[in-house]
């Protein structure tokens, strides 16, 4: 057996690239190569190397084409790399086109019998005899296609130099309990990686050595962040429907509730989980338990949101608390709804009819998926309105590495409730009246005893005794005191973070942008062109988002939506402004990429 | 709590009935939605109802406005048009000890809001729901609703050629444990069977024929107060006993089907017309279709089964409401979060 590897190959001569590159794995969809993809994941992960993964799948259960991509990175870069070192193409459907689109230079390990070889001649190739293989390394005929794809995570693994040793852990630790799978998964792996061995000879292309930047760390992904923030916040009552990609969130809190809400004594759930008929209903439960003192929360995605935007005004206007996750997908309609995007920026900040503002907190990491779930409970209760967590596709289902979560010491904020006792001693008590001319009004929770603190919660106009009326003032006080509870808002939610190079050119972004964002800092600035680096983390704009766009000479705001939706924030909001927002975008589904943001603003400069 | 004259009766509570009633309505006079929101005033005093605990839900109409003309001592939610199922399902879970009442139209429960009502009665919300039904849109000022009959006509002469959802026989269908049906203009009955829902666990569906006064009274409406009123069929003659007072009370053996519920509490049935069983699932559907065909209501208590066990408790619920845990029953600790982050390295 000889591998065309040992041919002269065009990778021959260049530098090797150390925990620096990026795989690119292309499989059939629902063939179980998730499973072989993590395993090869969390294998560098455990070589102590920076490692980000992002799964390109389809919208179908099985059977159309799938891409993933793994990126190794020295400088802790985990962004989507637009190019990539190594392809592992098991996919008949697209291995011509993997190839017509390969970088030159690519190692190519596919499948022997699709004979890619002749193709191109600028990439270096490593037919598999992946069914001879499997044949030998597994008994069962039925399982050989599961398995099948661990044969490549063992060829891989050898070619790059990592431990066998690391692939096993990874394996059990992907596979929870599971011995026969276990077992059967590093079979597979093993047969791979011997093969290599025997057959193979070294390339000097792309390596792994090992390092120590991953000690400590988790890999999570959003969904899951979020889902244990809420946990962590005391959600008791959460209304949902599914939809990709925001389903796991719910799921994964279930999974969680399941383990640590029960009550000990009785063994009764604190909290009411129900998947409703569809995104209103959610709407509708959200609101209503959050109006009788419940903590609560929906998880879902654009078409969700849109379905719910008649709720969310009553929720705004009527002053009711909850959480609204948006894990945001490509749009309009179904959209590409496997593929991230950030365009429900606009739709988040006004959702609903008539004039509604609402607070939206924009997490940029795993860290901030888990602290920003936990705040917003905070924020529900103490604004006494719908907040917005947004995140996307890419945060939310992705892998990431991750710092471990800190304990939210901080206790509960239930905001301004009060209790028999408040109600009995309250003169003139009023649900829509500004006593502490911050905007919030005090508010009693239905069932409070005593004979005090009923009141009728309308869509209607009302008054500050929350009275029907439809007095021109009576309307204009109500909606001119949620202007003001909207300003109040601005010294509670986060601050934005910066990453400042000492420049008056300035970079806006938000979300999972951040990581392109910073290596493409790092790129411009290599370059010569120097960046200070706004991360927005919530609406309404703080004080020193709005020192930030006033100082700077011109504003890049990069977001992934094609209409370039927080820049017309922006604009909006500072109309005498307008021109010095820029927008850099990215849109067409896949995660952003560095070089996208810094093809636009060298495009920009070059004006 | 306040006394309306110092004569006035009190119930066990010791309130009086004008501890009961709500704003004053804005609705036309004589509309039917006024006698049922009278009876509900009854209905509550009667039962010694903790005003305090009363939750009321409506979505948009005239029907929907009512909830404001009663039960002040209670908290209302008028939200937004066909939703106030969710309205409902969100706020009985998170206090369990509310007492649900949603009130809504035949517009707002049978078009907009036919998801919402099909659902909430699938997962057996514990509530009243209060269809009062009229067969017309009345707030947006007359069109018809999916309850009009075939046949039946507006003021302007435009007649319904579709057929009419039944909201009664589709919950049965959905699995409703307290069905009844109710003439606005026959306060007793209602008063009978308003009762017995306060002490029903799970979802009640009331469908209660109200007249429009404004918009479908007219001589060639099925649903005006003389069409009603000469197709009406009282199923039977019910009686409703509180727990408290079963002790006290004898019921009459012989043709008296008696229905108990877990709390204790009992409905005496009496037949009027003909041998009509209401724990006969079956039998109620069949005979309902009978008598649409005929172009007559049934009313009285169109099906009952006393032991469903409503949403909190099918979800396990604490007894103690959601909504007043406190954070050391809700929040985990530094260790059980180091764990979770444990597996996840
Ligand atoms: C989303 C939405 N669409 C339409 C309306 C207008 N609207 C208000 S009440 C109503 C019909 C109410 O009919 P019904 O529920 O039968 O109540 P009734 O007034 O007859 O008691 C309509 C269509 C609305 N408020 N909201
Ligand atoms: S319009 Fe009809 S339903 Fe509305 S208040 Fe008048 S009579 Fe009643
Ligand atoms: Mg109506």
């Amino acid at each position: 057996m000889t591998a065309s590897l040992a041919a002269p190959s065009p990778t021959q001569g260049a530098k090797t690239r150390i925990n620096d590159f990026s795989i690119q794995v292309a499989t059939v969809n629902g063939s179980g190569s998730q499973t072989a993809n993590t395993v090869l994941l969390r294998a560098i992960f455990q070589m102590g190397v920076f490692v980000s993964g992002k799964n390109l799948f389809p919208s179908n259960i099985a059977g159309l084409p799938t891409w993933f991509t793994i990126r190794a990175s020295a400088k802790g870069y985990v962004a989507r790399k637009a190019s990539n070192e190594m392809l592992i193409l098991m996919n008949p459907e697209t291995a011509k086109e993997d190839i017509a689109k390969a970088d030159v230079g690519a190692l190519v390990i596919y499948d022997e019998p699709l004979q890619l070889d002749k193709l191109r001649s600028d990439l270096a190739y490593i037919p598999v005899p992946f069914q001879k293989l499997v044949t030998a390394s597994c008994p069962e005929p039925k399982l050989h296609k599961l398995v099948k794809n661990m044969i490549y995570v063992g060829v891989a693994s050898r070619l790059l130099g990592i431990d066998m040793e690391e692939v096993k852990k990874a394996i059990a630790k992907q596979l929870k309990g599971k011995t026969k799978a276990i077992e059967l998964n590093q079979n597979a792996c093993v047969a791979g990686y011997d093969w290599a061995m025997e057959n193979l000879p070294d390339q000097d292309h792309v390596k792994v050595v090992r390092d120590n930047k991953t000690q400590g760390l988790i890999i999570v992904d959003g969904n899951e962040a979020c889902a244990l923030g809420a946990l962590f916040a005391g959600v008791t009552v959460v209304g949902w429907y599914p939809i990709t990609p925001a389903s796991s969130l719910v799921e994964t809190f279930i999974e969680y509730a399941d383990e640590y809400r029960k009550d000990p004594k009785t063994g009764k759930s604190t909290v009411a989980i129900v998947q409703m008929e569809d995104e209103l209903a959610s709407a509708g439960v959200v609101l209503a338990a959050g109006w009788a003192g419940a903590r609560s929360m929906t998880s879902t995605a654009g078409p969700g949101v849109s379905l719910m935007s008649e709720f969310i005004g009553l929720g705004y206007y009527v002053e009711a608390p909850g959480v609204f996750f948006n894990v945001a997908r490509t749009g309009p309609s179904t959209g590409l709804p496997t593929r991230t995007q950030q365009s429900d920026v606009e739709l988040c900040a006004k959702c609903s009819h008539g004039d509604t503002q609402h607070i939206n907190l924009y997490p940029g990491n795993m860290e901030e998926c888990f602290q920003f779930s936990y705040d917003a409970f905070d924020l529900a209760e103490r604004f006494q309105t719908p907040i917005f967590v947004v995140t996307d596709l890419d945060l939310g289902m992705q892998n990431w590495s991750s710092k471990p979560f800190a304990y939210p010491a901080k206790p509960y904020d239930r905001g301004k409730v009060l209790n028999q006792q408040q109600l009995a001693e309250a003169k003139d008590w009023g649900r829509y009246k500004d006593v502490d001319g911050d905007g919030i009004c005090y508010r009693s929770l239905p069932g409070t005893p005593g004979g005090k603190g009923a009141y009728f919660t309308r869509g209607s106009g009302h008054n500050e005794y929350a009275q029907y009326s439809e007095k021109p003032e009576d309307y204009v006080a109500i909606v001119d005191r949620l202007k003001r509870k909207y300003e109040t808002a601005k010294t509670h939610v986060p601050a934005p973070v910066f990453r400042n190079l000492g420049s008056d050119k300035g970079i806006l972004a938000f979300g999972s942008s951040d990581p392109a964002v910073i290596e493409a800092q790092d790129v411009l600035a290599e370059a010569g062109l120097k960046t200070d680096y706004l991360r927005l983390r919530a609406l309404p704009f703080t004080a020193e988002v709005d020192a930030f766009v006033q100082e700077k000479q011109v504003v890049y705001v990069v977001e992934q939506n094609r209409d370039g939706q927080m820049a017309n924030l922006f604009r909006e909001t500072y109309p005498a402004l307008a021109t010095k927002f820029k927008s850099v975008l990215h849109y067409n589904g896949y995660a952003i990429d560095a070089k996208c943001i810094v093809d636009q603003i060298n495009a920009f400069e070059q004006k | 709590m306040t006394t309306a004259t110092p004569s006035a009766p009190t119930n066990k509570l010791g309130f009086t009935k004008q501890d009961y009633v709500g704003s004053k309505s804005t609705l036309c006079a004589g509309c039917g939605h006024d006698s049922i929101t009278a009876q509900i005033i009854n209905a509550a005093f009667e039962s010694n109802i903790e005003g305090h605990r009363v939750t009321k839900y409506s979505g948009i109409g005239c029907s929907s406005k009512t909830p404001a003309y009663f039960i002040n001592q209670g908290w209302g939610f008028n939200s937004v048009h066909g939703r106030m199922p969710s309205i409902a399902t969100g706020a009985s879970l998170a206090n369990r000890q509310l007492i649900n009442i949603g009130v809504s139209g035949d517009g707002d429960s049978m078009s907009i809001g036919m998801g919402q009502f099909v659902h909430a009665v699938r997962r057996n919300i514990p509530m009243i729901y209060i269809i009062e039904d009229n067969g017309v849109y009345g707030l947006t000022k007359g069109q018809f609703s999916a309850t009009a009959d075939k046949g039946s006509f507006l003021k302007t002469g435009a007649k319904n050629e579709l057929p009419p959802i039944d909201p009664c026989t589709l919950a049965i269908e959905l699995g409703c444990g307290f069905v009844a049906r109710c003439f606005s203009g026959n306060p007793k009955q209602m008063n009978t069977i308003l009762k017995a829902a306060f002490a029903y666990e799970g979802t009640v569906v009331l469908d209660i024929i109200s007249p429009c006064v404004t918009f479908n009274n007219h001589d060639a409406s099925t649903r005006s107060y003389k069409h009603v009123k000469d197709h009406d069929f009282p199923l039977h003659d019910l009686g409703f006993i509180q727990y408290s007072e079963v002790e006290d009370v004898d019921i009459a053996a012989g043709e008296t089907e008696v229905v108990t519920f877990p709390d204790g509490s009992k409905v005496a049935i009496k037949a009027i017309h003909e041998h009509y069983d209401p724990t006969d699932r079956f039998g109620a559907m069949k005979a309902i279709h009978e008598s649409m065909e005929k172009g007559e209501f049934l009313t009285g208590l169109l099906y009952i089964n006393p032991i469903q066990p409503p949403l909190p408790q099918v979800l396990n619920l604490v007894d103690e409401p959601l909504a007043s845990l406190g954070e050391d029953m809700l929040k985990p600790s530094a260790a059980e979060l180091d764990k979770i982050m444990q597996s996840l390295m």
